[in-house]
């Protein structure tokens, strides 16, 4: 690795500054953007990119063409994919093989090879450049968007895209009240999940007896399928530790930790090398640039269970203790890290942070609502078509997120519902399609913000089967000290249960909105007080379905086993045998081109038969043998 | 001092006072089952809830650790206060039915009905023992394990921990246990007090959880079936 040059003054970072960006400017050569976080690696970017190498090499382009590797663009269903500056030619879903076409038709040729280019799954139409594609248009990535323009193992290259600028503005020309002010100002509200305004919580870290102060980037993101904080440290690791550094000025820290779960190997590599750098540049450590601001930042690996994102148990886990939450107040930022006053925030909170300070309050705050500013970060997957992260300003629909970005539903399917804010976010249905996104809005319909999870259902969806997965997740990840969590979502999780087994009773839903009212008001943290959210928010929406499943022993989206059963409808099946071979237990009998019948007492339910059949011939009924049984039985 | 204002009293707490104990001290009775003077408060239970705050605003907190604060507005026994206390204590009683102290909340409270499937664990998990064992018999022998629904107490490894010296003061202090016992005076005495009392917690052996993986030595919980 190459060595960094330290910085001897803030003059010196400075022309550093101007250098790199003035060089970028008059860069001739054509860039490719390779993007390569964990998902672009899990498909094959690395192998992409060595193919991307050798073809340059032999194709004598190395004096033309660069190859920049970036982190994570956001763009999951489109990975691999590669960006070519400066056109912006935007190609998709690359293996080795296809580099070489590319570097041959478009570097050397000047081609666009229409079939690499992305197709919108709706209109069916080709989008040349990456800013046509619809995924893109309604997006607004003042977050995200860098990561293209960065390689994250590189200072220089932050530095290329005017990085630090903010941290010299802070360090040279505000005062830490003023820092504090603009962000109160700029009306920043904590990404984390319960949208806290950041710059009041600074202020009473600063205000806040007691010596010395800490500051923490919270990277725990426990929520299943959420991932918006790992491209944010993976892909532009630097951004977030500016933020800290105006932060710990701001609050008057000197000590600051960045957690990180483990499970997350290139954020924690990426972290670490930026750290690294810092230090070598002078950047980190005592006295900093000739500065009286010194300023020193750990990371501390987690160990990956939800609960640890919660502020009180984060803490404790760094202090070596169990990761368990505890009474606030007192909080943080009046009894901390070692019981000191602590800023907490969450990874995308602080990589606002230096957009806030180099463009002032009023350009944050004239993005987004009245109560909510500035943009969002969610992972959008589930049913969906464009599966990814998207960066939206406040106050955007979710159908424009769900439709516009997204793409729609895969299959020409319905859409049923959305769940937002991780695992104890609420259901919406489609009815809410309209509804804007920002904090008040959300828990006003029985959802909340959370962090940013998104995961779209579609109408084969079962709502109780949902309610029950998230219980059976909250059950597992509840740190268990107060009853009303622990039991309460073991309980919520065994009524449901029983509701999905056709064994529900009169008396079921009353008894679980009791539970989770009491569940929700008694419980000591965030994730009690929120983990009956699921449960409320089916039953608001979808209370027919969970009376179809107790009265009439119904799955109406044929998904909960114990209440179906498949069966070929004779009039659509064309004995085309697929069905068969799918099926792991020879339960399917016919011939070809003759229709075929499953032997129930055979059939284990699995649904192979139904993902097999093309034309829609098996169907799962409702099993009426269940409602015999049950009535039969006292 | 901080002023603030309970069941619509005003009272005054000291710096470091909870909301419980400023109650205690001015004679409001609120009901407690993880709490114990001397013992570090720990919020397990639920059972000690109070309504904090006004309007749309008021929420339910853990008196035992919430603390008082300058012109907080407290009430022990609104609606909704006694609303998640009866279902606490369903709750509790639906892993712990053979509790006389819980049998006794829930007569105090009015729960009258249990819908829970009962799945006795003898234990609500209220922490008291891991505490007792570690702040006042200096023991750290046992502990929690696992989180969520497979939460328990145990020692390390599941075995009997060097660290326990038998003295008992988990067992005297468990809500969950019907007998207490002051345990063996010296290592020589027998205690052997909870045999003159009727009934004992158990009569078999094999139905029970001991924390010291020792049943039946210190003799606080079990008695010998007789022949
Ligand atoms: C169960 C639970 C899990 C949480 N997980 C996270 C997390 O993974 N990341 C995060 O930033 N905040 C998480 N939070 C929120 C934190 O407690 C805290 O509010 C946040 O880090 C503050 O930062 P912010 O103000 O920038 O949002 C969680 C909260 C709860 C109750
Ligand atoms: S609400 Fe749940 S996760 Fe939070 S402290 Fe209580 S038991 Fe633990
Ligand atoms: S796959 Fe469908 S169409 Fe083919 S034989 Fe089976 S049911 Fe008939
Ligand atoms: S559901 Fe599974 S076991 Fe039953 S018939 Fe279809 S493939 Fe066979
Ligand atoms: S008997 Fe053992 S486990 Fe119980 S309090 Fe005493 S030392 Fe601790
Ligand atoms: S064993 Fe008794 S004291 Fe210990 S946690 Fe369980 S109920 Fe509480
Ligand atoms: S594209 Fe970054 S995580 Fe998928
Ligand atoms: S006594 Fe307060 S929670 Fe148990």
């Amino acid at each position: 690795m190459k060595k960094i040059k330290k910085f001897k003054n803030l003059e010196e970072l400075k022309k550093a500054i101007d250098q790199q960006e003035a060089s970028r400017k008059r860069e001739k050569k054509k860039i490719i953007v390779v993007s390569s976080g964990t998902c672009g690696q899990a498909r094959g970017s690395l192998k992409v990119i060595d193919a991307l190498k050798k073809a340059i090499r032999e194709e004598g382009l190395k004096d033309q063409v660069a190859i920049r590797i970036t982190g994570c663009h956001g763009f999951c269903e489109a990975e691999p994919n590669i960006i070519i500056y400066p056109d912006r030619i935007f190609y998709q879903k690359l293996t080795p093989p296809d580099v070489r076409t590319i570097v041959k038709e478009t570097l050397v040729e000047g081609r666009v090879v229409e079939k690499f280019l992305h197709r919108d799954p709706l209109t069916r139409e080709r989008a040349w450049y990456e800013n046509e594609i619809p995924f893109y248009q309604k997006q607004k990535r003042i977050v995200l968007g860098d990561n293209v323009f960065v390689d994250p193992t590189s200072l220089l290259e932050y530095l290329a895209i005017g990085g630090f600028r903010p941290f010299i503005k802070a360090v040279t020309k505000m005062k830490p009240d003023e820092i504090i002010q603009t962000v109160k100002q700029s009306g920043l509200r904590g990404r984390g999940g319960a949208g806290f305004p950041t710059g009041v919580k600074w202020e009473a870290t600063r205000r806040a007896a007691g010596n010395p102060k800490y500051i923490i980037c919270n990277g725990d993101e426990g929520d299943p399928g959420a991932y918006m904080d790992r491209s944010v440290l993976e892909g532009n690791p630097y951004r977030v530790l500016e933020g800290m550094m105006i932060g710990a000025l701001a609050i008057g820290a000197r000590e600051g930790y960045l957690y990180v779960r483990d499970e997350y190997p290139l954020a924690v590599r990426h972290v670490t090398m930026a750290i690294d750098h810092l230090y070598q540049a002078g950047l980190l450590g005592d006295n900093i640039l000739g500065t009286d601001f010194s300023f020193d930042l750990h990371i501390a690996k987690g160990a990956g269970a939800f609960v640890c994102g919660e502020e009180t148990a984060l803490i404790a886990s760094i202090e070596g203790r169990v990761g368990e939450p505890r009474q606030r107040p007192p909080f943080p930022a009046q009894k901390g890290l070692w019981r000191k006053p602590t800023c907490i925030n969450n990874v995308e909170t602080w990589a606002n942070v230096p957009l806030i300070i180099l463009n002032g309050a009023d350009w944050f705050s004239s993005i987004g609502t009245s109560g909510s500013k500035g943009t969002k970060i969610f992972s959008l997957v589930g049913k969906i078509n464009n599966t990814g992260l998207v960066e939206v300003p406040m106050g955007i629909t979710l159908r424009e997120i769900i439709y516009d970005i997204g793409g729609g539903i895969p299959d020409g399917k319905a859409f049923k519902a959305v769940q937002t804010g991780g695992p104890s976010g609420g259901c919406l249905p489609a009815s809410m399609l309209d509804q804007i996104i920002d904090y008040e809005s959300l828990t006003a319909a029985g959802s909340i913000m959370g962090s940013g999870g998104m995961i779209v259902m579609d109408e084969k969806t079962c709502m109780v089967d949902v309610a029950k997965y998230f219980l059976n997740f909250l059950r597992d990840e509840s740190c268990g000290k107060c009853i009303s969590c622990r039991e309460g979502t073991q309980r919520m999780w065994e009524i449901v249960s029983a509701i999905t087994e056709g064994q529900g009773k009169p008396g079921d839903l009353e008894l679980l909105e009791e539970l989770a009212l009491a569940t929700k008001e008694a419980s000591m943290c965030g994730l009690g007080q929120t983990a009956a959210n699921p449960v409320l928010s089916t039953l608001r929406y979808f209370r027919d379905e969970y009376e179809a499943h107790i009265y009439e022993k119904r799955c109406p989206a044929g998904v909960c086993k114990s209440l179906i059963r498949y069966a070929v409808i004779p009039e659509k099946c064309t004995g085309c045998e697929a069905c068969k071979r799918a099926c792991p237990t020879g339960a399917i009998q016919g011939t070809r081109k003759d229709v075929h019948l499953i032997l129930y007492d055979k059939c284990i339910k699995c649904g192979a038969c139904l993902e097999a059949c093309r034309f829609e011939a098996i169907e799962a009924q409702r099993d009426e043998a269940i409602t015999i049984v049950k009535e039969v039985k006292p | 001092m901080i002023t603030m204002k309970i069941n619509g009293v005003e009272v005054k707490a000291e710096e470091g006072w909870t909301v419980l104990e400023t109650a205690k001290f001015y004679g409001l009775e609120i009901p407690t089952l993880c709490h114990h003077e001397g013992l570090t408060p720990y919020g397990a239970c639920r059972l000690c809830l109070v309504e904090i705050g006004e309007g749309p605003r008021a929420k339910l907190v853990s008196s035992c650790t919430y603390p008082a604060e300058e012109g907080l507005v407290v009430h022990t026994d609104t609606k909704r206060v006694v609303q998640a206390r009866r279902m606490m204590i369903e709750l509790m009683l639906s892993v712990a039915p053979y509790s006389k102290v819980i049998q006794d909340l829930a007569s105090r409270f009015g729960v009258t009905r249990m819908r829970f499937k009962i799945r006795n664990e003898e234990c609500i998990l209220c922490g008291l023992c891991v505490r007792m064992c570690e702040e006042q018999m200096d023991g750290k022998a046992i502990g929690f394990q696992n989180r969520g629904y497979q939460r328990k107490i145990s020692t390390p490894f599941d075995i009997r921990s060097e660290e326990c010296r038998l003295c008992g003061g988990c067992i005297y202090i468990c809500p969950a246990c019907q007998l207490r016992c002051q345990g063996p005076q010296a290592e020589t005495a027998i205690c052997n007090a909870c045999l003159t009392m009727e009934p004992t917690c158990l009569d078999f052996y094999d139905e029970l959880q001991c924390w010291m993986y020792d049943a039946g030595r210190c003799g606080t919980c079990v008695r010998e079936k007789k022949a």
